[in-house]
């Protein structure tokens, strides 16, 4: 049987799997490799990482990058203020998305496709940046922390894929049955739906954590207070526009030394601010995978 | 063989082929004490549609000001009328053929290349029969996705720079000059699409591998027995089989062309790249919110969002036309 296996594989057929795992090699090479190149710099001296003697492993092993970014006060502000808006808005996310999909995967649910057709169209059509800044700035929620989580609550895709799964895996018979022991609608949903919808339940917290965590659109227009700022837009200070010195955030004495840490302190900083949600994701890509599936279905 | 379930659904059936046949005033009243019973569900989803009234309805009412001459203190109605003279000083300004031409070649480029990424990493990914080896990839290509725009940004600030970066290190071991990549116009588009296929790759593959994963099995089988090879087997049977999932991103994405996304475009641009990477979002927000030209942004915005409507409507009719598969 393996014999005529081996005969049918052609000569081309293993050129061209050979080519496919090249291929394939090639790919995971290039993504891997800015990573490493990242976290080795973060974790090697000043000297060596402005030399551009950092090839792959960190060159004169040294945390001073990430000494100097978690003795920082408005970086630690940051990551507070990241944190309270994912918690927070996901949240408000989770329970208006639920009680949103829930109600329209019922079919008898009056005014269902009307609904649905309403929340479809703002993912195609929006009535712009300004004036959803002109609608947010009226309702007195500009420079709040409210700002953070209000405007971005409900993705609509989340909307359909929550719908879809409610659909497909609560039985109407269960329904039927808890109705005829007089169990309320939102009892039904509280005690019975929910518990069955741990799966798509952490799919909405994930997706909905992850775009605000890494979000800095909104607090960029949104926001004045500095003491509001989430990380990504301390990060984008830092990072990007360079403004803070590092002179202020460390007594280095040296302009040298200063600049060198100014550089290294970047490497640290990618690394501080995107380790949290690296680090979940193993355990979560199961769920981002089928969430990312459910919403694949048309529905 | 009957099943208990069996019998109860088709008297079911009956009873509702009959109220059916009794006409719509029954149907009504049925559904008023559809809604009477079921009023929580209807409690539910009042907050969910204010969200929508509120952050995405009254923003499209507002978009009016586009027609108007905003004035903060007579308001969004109260404004005066001017009809069309923000739409007509766009289509005229020097800017005007500048934007069209660099939000289209950066999402056109996009489009060509981020596109089919994703499908052949899909493809590729099907082919191999080592798992460990497949999940790895899977793995470590989907890992990009979770960096932030900043955090990608400056990630492609650094490995550009003259000093710090590996691609410097390369060009200049290679016996060439440091080049300050995003300095130069001509390069701005290649950075930007192709840092987004390493971000999105990963990501953008895995529909098409629950969409291999899909096939009939019986097809391969088919295939083996007519002496398929591999390529053969993935034009005859692989690509057909994901044809409808990459139809619909298609027209998607087709849907959005004139929209780029505005996050990563404005952190990555600077005074040296502006000429090519001044795209119709970044343009809007720096008239519109730091130029507080209110009114002319909001009709270039609404110039843009109506495009994109239109034009996927007309992509998903013509999908319609030469395929099953369409949007609706």
């Amino acid at each position: 049987m393996k014999r005529a296996n081996a005969i049918r594989e052609s000569l081309g057929d293993r050129v061209f799997l050979g080519i496919i795992y090249a291929f394939l090699i090639f790919v995971l090479v290039i993504v891997i490799y800015p990573l490493i190149f990242v976290l080795s710099s973060s974790f090697s001296s000043s000297q060596a990482v402005v030399s551009g003697r950092v090839w792959l492993w960190p060159v004169d092993f040294s945390l001073e990058g990430y000494k100097v970014i978690f003795s920082n006060p408005a970086i630690l502000t940051g990551y507070i203020n990241s944190i309270i808006y994912t918690v927070l808005g996901v949240l408000i996310n989770v329970v208006l998305t639920v009680a949103l999909a829930y109600p329209l995967s019922k079919p008898t649910f009056v005014g269902r496709s009307l609904i649905m057709m309403l929340i479809v169209f703002t993912m195609l059509f929006s009535g712009g940046l300004i004036p959803t800044y002109l609608t947010v700035k009226s309702l007195g929620i500009l420079d709040t922390r409210w700002v953070m989580v209000l405007p971005g609550a409900i993705a609509v895709f989340q909307v359909i894929i929550a719908r879809t799964f409610f659909q497909a895996t609560i039985p109407k018979e269960l329904n039927e049955a808890a109705e005829l022991d007089g169990c309320s609608d939102i009892g039904f949903l509280w005690r019975v739906v929910l518990p069955l919808s741990k799966a798509i339940i952490a799919v909405l917290v994930l997706f909905h954590a992850v775009g605000t965590w890494n979000a800095y659109f909104d607090a960029l227009i949104y926001l004045k207070s500095p003491e509001l700022f989430p990380l990504q837009i301390i990060l984008r200070n830092i990072l990007i526009l360079n403004s803070v010195d590092a002179g202020s955030l460390v007594d280095a004495n040296q302009f040298a030394a200063r600049q060198g840490l100014r550089d290294l302190l970047k490497f640290s900083l990618i690394v501080v601010a995107t380790v949290p949600i690296l680090c979940i994701y193993p355990f979560v890509q199961k769920y981002f995978v089928q969430g990312i599936m459910i919403g694949s279905i048309k529905g | 063989m009957v099943f208990p379930g069996m019998e109860s659904s088709s008297i079911l059936d009956t009873k509702a082929g009959v109220r059916g046949r009794q006409g719509f005033q029954l149907t009504a009243r049925r559904k008023w004490k559809g809604v009477k019973r079921h009023w929580q569900l209807y409690l539910l989803v009042l907050a969910p549609i204010a969200y929508f009234i509120i952050f995405k309805y009254l923003p499209m009412y507002g978009a009016q000001i586009a027609f108007r001459e905003f004035s903060i203190v007579k308001g969004i109605t109260g404004s005066d009328f001017v009809g069309l003279k923000h739409f007509i000083a766009f289509f005229e300004s020097p800017n005007f053929w500048i934007l069209i031409k660099n939000t289209l070649g950066i999402s056109v480029y996009s489009l060509i290349i981020g596109f089919p990424a994703p499908i052949l990493l899909a493809l590729a990914l099907n082919e191999v029969r080592n798992v460990r080896f497949k999940k790895t990839v899977q793995m470590v290509t989907f890992a990009p996705y979770f960096i932030s725009t900043v955090v990608m940004v400056s990630m492609i600030i650094i490995f550009l720079s003259p000093r710090l970066g590996f691609v410097d290190h390369i060009v200049r071991a290679v016996g060439l000059e440091s080049i300050n990549f995003l300095g130069v116009p001509a390069y701005f588009k290649s950075i930007f699409v192709l840092s987004n296929v390493w971000q999105g790759i990963g990501y953008g593959a895995v529909v098409y591998l629950a969409a291999l994963a899909g096939i009939n099995p019986e097809l391969y089988e088919a295939a083996k027995v007519d002496g398929a090879s591999r390529i053969q087997k993935i034009r005859h049977v692989d690509i057909p089989g994901i044809a409808p999932a990459a139809i619909i991103l298609l027209i998607l994405s087709v849907g959005q062309i004139m929209n780029v996304g505005f996050e990563k475009i404005y952190l990555l641009q600077n005074p040296l790249n502006t000429s090519t990477s001044e795209v119709i979002s970044t343009y809007v927000y720096k008239i519109g919110l730091l130029g507080a030209n209110f009114s002319f942004s909001a009709a270039v915005d609404l110039f843009n969002s109506v495009t994109n409507l239109i034009l996927l409507v007309v992509i998903n009719q013509f999908a319609k036309r030469i395929s099953e598969n369409s949007l609706w």
